[in-house]
C-alpha cells in the first residue's frame, strides 16, 4: 500500500490521526496532517483505508 | 443505493414541497421527523419550503450529502443569492466567524486556530477535564435531589473547558450562556439575535484588549498576538472568539444531557457502558450517540455557485441546498442493520454529526474527549442514576438550531 497526502487541502480535522495514529500526525504550528509512513505496515492498512474514507476533504489517497 | 426500497413515484415530484424544518413525531424525541425518512426512501434529493416561501433542495441520503459537502461549488456564505437561511439574513459584517465564509478566507482564518485543536494537544487536556468532571459530580452528589443535570453538570463541563482553552473567565458564564442560547434559538427575532451577537462580540473584543496588554497562555492571547502582528483585524479575532465560545459549549452540553437521557431509555446499553473496562466501547458509544442523536438538526445549509449534476438532478447556480444530516446518519446504506436503533457496539465512526468537507467541526477532537470522559465517568460514579420526570414532561429544544433538552431532572 502507498499513501499520499495533499496538505494544501487539509483542514486539520484530525480524523486521520484518530483513525491511524501510526501513519498520521499533525504539525505543531497549524495542525495540518503529516504522513509518517508512505508505505504503511500491513497491520495498519485497514486503519489507513478508514482514515482515507473519513477525511472530510478527500486529501488522503491510497494505492493498493 | 440498494438499501433504499422503491423508486420515485412520478406524483411525488409534482407535490407541493413540504415545510422545513419538520416536526418530530410525538413520543419519539430521538428520531428525525418521519417525513424525512419517507423522502429518503423516495430519492436522494427533494424540495422543501422555508419560512420565506423559497424552495431549496433537501438532500436526504448519506452518499450524496458527503459528496456535496466536499464540493467547492457549494458556498457556506449566508449572503449569497439562494442561501437557504433559517431566518432573515443579518446585515453584512455582523457575522459569526469563519463558519459562514468560503475559502480562501475561511481557510486563512481557520488555520489560525487549528493548532490548539490538534488531536495530541487536545488529548493532553484529559487529566484537567477528568478533574472538572469529578468535581462537578462530587458537588452534585453532595447536593439536594432531584437535580437538573443540565445546570449542574451538562452545561458547566464544556463551559469550563472552553473557558480554560480560550482564556475566558468562567465567572462570566451566566452572561455568555444566555447570549449563546439566544443566538442559536431558531424562533427569536433577527433583532434579538443581532443584539445577543453584538453583546458577545463586544465582550470578546474587551477580552482581546486585555490579552493584548497582558498575554497569557491561552487561545485568545494567541489571537491577540496575531492582531498585534497585523495578521487579522481585532473584529475578525473577536468574531472568531464568539464562534469558538458558542460552538464550544452549547453543542457538547446538549450531547451530554440528551445522550444521558437516551442511555437512561436504553438501560441494557447503559449497563454495558457502565460495567466495561474497554475504552474502545466507550469511544464507540460516543460515536454512536453522535450519530443517533445528531443534535445539529436544522441541516447544513449552502448556496450553489455553479450548476452541479447529482443523483439525476441538476442543482442550479443560485439555488439553495439543505443537507439533512440527521436522516443521513440514519441512512441504511451507510449504517446497515437497523439504523434507527441505538447500538453502542456499532461501528459508527463515519457518521456526519460533525459535518463533512472544509467546514467539518474544528472542535471535534475536544468534543470527543469530553464525551469519552463524561460517558466513561458519570454512570460509574452514579450507578443508580435515574430520570426524575416523565419523558413526556421534558422540555425538548424543538426551537433550537441545536437539539437537546432544556432541563433534565435526575435522581439516584
Ligand atoms: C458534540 C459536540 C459538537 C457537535 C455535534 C458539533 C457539530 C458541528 C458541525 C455539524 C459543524 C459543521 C458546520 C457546517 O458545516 O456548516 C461544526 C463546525 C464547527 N464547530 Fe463543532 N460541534 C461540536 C463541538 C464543538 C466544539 C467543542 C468546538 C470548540 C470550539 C466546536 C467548534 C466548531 C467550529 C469552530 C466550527 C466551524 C468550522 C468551520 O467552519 O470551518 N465544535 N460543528
Ligand atoms: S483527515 Fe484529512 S483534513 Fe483531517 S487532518 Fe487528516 S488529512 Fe487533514
Amino acid at each position: 500500500m502507498r499513501v499520499s497526502l495533499d496538505q494544501d487541502k487539509c483542514v486539520a480535522s484530525g480524523q486521520c490521526v484518530m483513525a491511524a495514529p501510526e501513519v498520521f500526525d499533525q504539525r505543531d504550528e497549524d495542525g495540518v496532517a503529516v504522513l509518517l509512513a508512505v508505505e504503511p505496515a500491513e497491520g495498519d492498512a485497514d486503519d489507513v483505508r478508514h482514515a482515507s474514507a473519513v477525511c472530510p476533504v478527500l486529501a488522503i489517497h491510497v494505492e493498493e | 443505493m440498494t438499501a433504499h426500497a422503491g423508486n420515485i413515484p412520478p406524483t411525488a415530484l409534482s407535490e407541493e414541497p413540504p415545510e422545513f424544518p419538520m416536526p418530530r413525531a410525538s413520543g419519539c424525541p430521538f428520531d428525525p421527523p418521519p417525513p424525512l425518512r419517507e423522502r429518503q426512501r423516495e430519492g436522494a434529493l427533494t424540495r422543501v419550503r422555508l419560512w420565506d416561501g423559497s424552495t431549496p433542495w433537501l438532500v436526504t441520503r448519506y452518499a450524496e450529502q458527503r459528496a456535496l459537502m466536499a464540493d467547492a461549488r457549494l458556498s457556506a456564505d449566508i449572503t449569497r443569492p439562494g442561501y437557504p437561511s433559517g431566518a432573515p439574513v443579518p446585515p453584512r459584517g455582523n457575522s459569526i466567524g469563519f463558519i459562514l465564509m468560503d475559502d480562501p478566507e475561511h481557510a486563512r482564518l481557520r488555520r489560525m486556530v487549528t493548532a490548539p485543536f490538534a488531536v495530541k494537544r487536545v488529548n493532553a487536556m484529559a487529566p484537567r477535564i477528568q478533574r472538572i468532571v469529578d468535581e462537578l459530580i462530587d458537588a452534585m452528589l453532595a447536593g439536594p435531589r432531584p437535580v437538573d443535570l443540565v445546570e449542574a453538570f451538562a452545561l458547566p463541563v464544556p463551559s469550563m473547558v472552553i473557558c480554560e482553552l480560550l482564556g475566558v473567565p468562567y465567572a462570566d458564564h451566566a452572561f455568555f450562556q444566555e447570549n449563546s442560547k439566544t443566538i442559536i434559538n431558531r424562533e427569536v427575532t433577527q433583532e434579538q439575535r443581532s443584539a445577543a451577537l453584538g453583546r458577545l462580540t463586544d465582550y470578546l473584543d474587551g477580552l482581546l484588549g486585555e490579552k493584548l496588554r497582558a498575554p497569557q497562555d491561552d487561545l485568545l492571547s494567541g489571537l491577540a498576538e496575531r492582531v498585534g502582528g497585523g495578521e487579522l483585524t481585532r473584529r475578525e479575532a473577536a468574531q472568531m472568539g464568539v464562534l469558538l465560545l458558542i460552538a464550544g459549549h452549547e453543542t457538547t452540553a446538549n450531547m451530554i444531557a440528551l445522550g444521558t437521557l437516551a442511555l437512561l431509555r436504553h438501560p441494557e446499553q447503559l449497563a454495558a457502558l457502565r460495567d466495561t473496562d474497554d475504552e474502545k466501547l466507550v469511544s464507540g458509544a460516543v460515536e454512536e450517540l453522535l450519530r443517533y442523536l445528531h443534535i445539529t438538526h436544522s441541516g447544513r445549509r449552502r448556496a450553489v455557485l455553479e450548476d452541479i449534476e447529482i443523483a439525476g438532478e441538476t442543482l442550479r447556480a443560485g439555488e439553495g441546498v439543505i443537507l439533512a444530516n440527521d436522516i443521513g446518519n440514519r441512512d441504511p446504506s451507510a449504517f446497515p442493520g437497523d439504523p434507527d436503533t441505538l447500538d453502542i457496539r456499532r461501528d459508527a465512526r463515519h457518521h456526519v454529526a460533525f459535518g463533512y468537507g472544509a467546514h467539518q467541526c474544528l472542535g471535534q477532537p475536544l468534543a470527543r474527549l469530553e464525551l469519552r470522559i463524561v460517558y466513561g465517568t458519570l454512570y460509574r460514579r452514579v450507578p443508580t442514576l435515574r430520570l426524575a420526570a416523565e419523558l413526556e414532561e421534558l422540555p425538548f429544544k424543538h426551537d433550537g438550531s441545536v437539539y437537546g433538552v432544556y432541563e433534565l431532572p435526575v435522581s439516584w
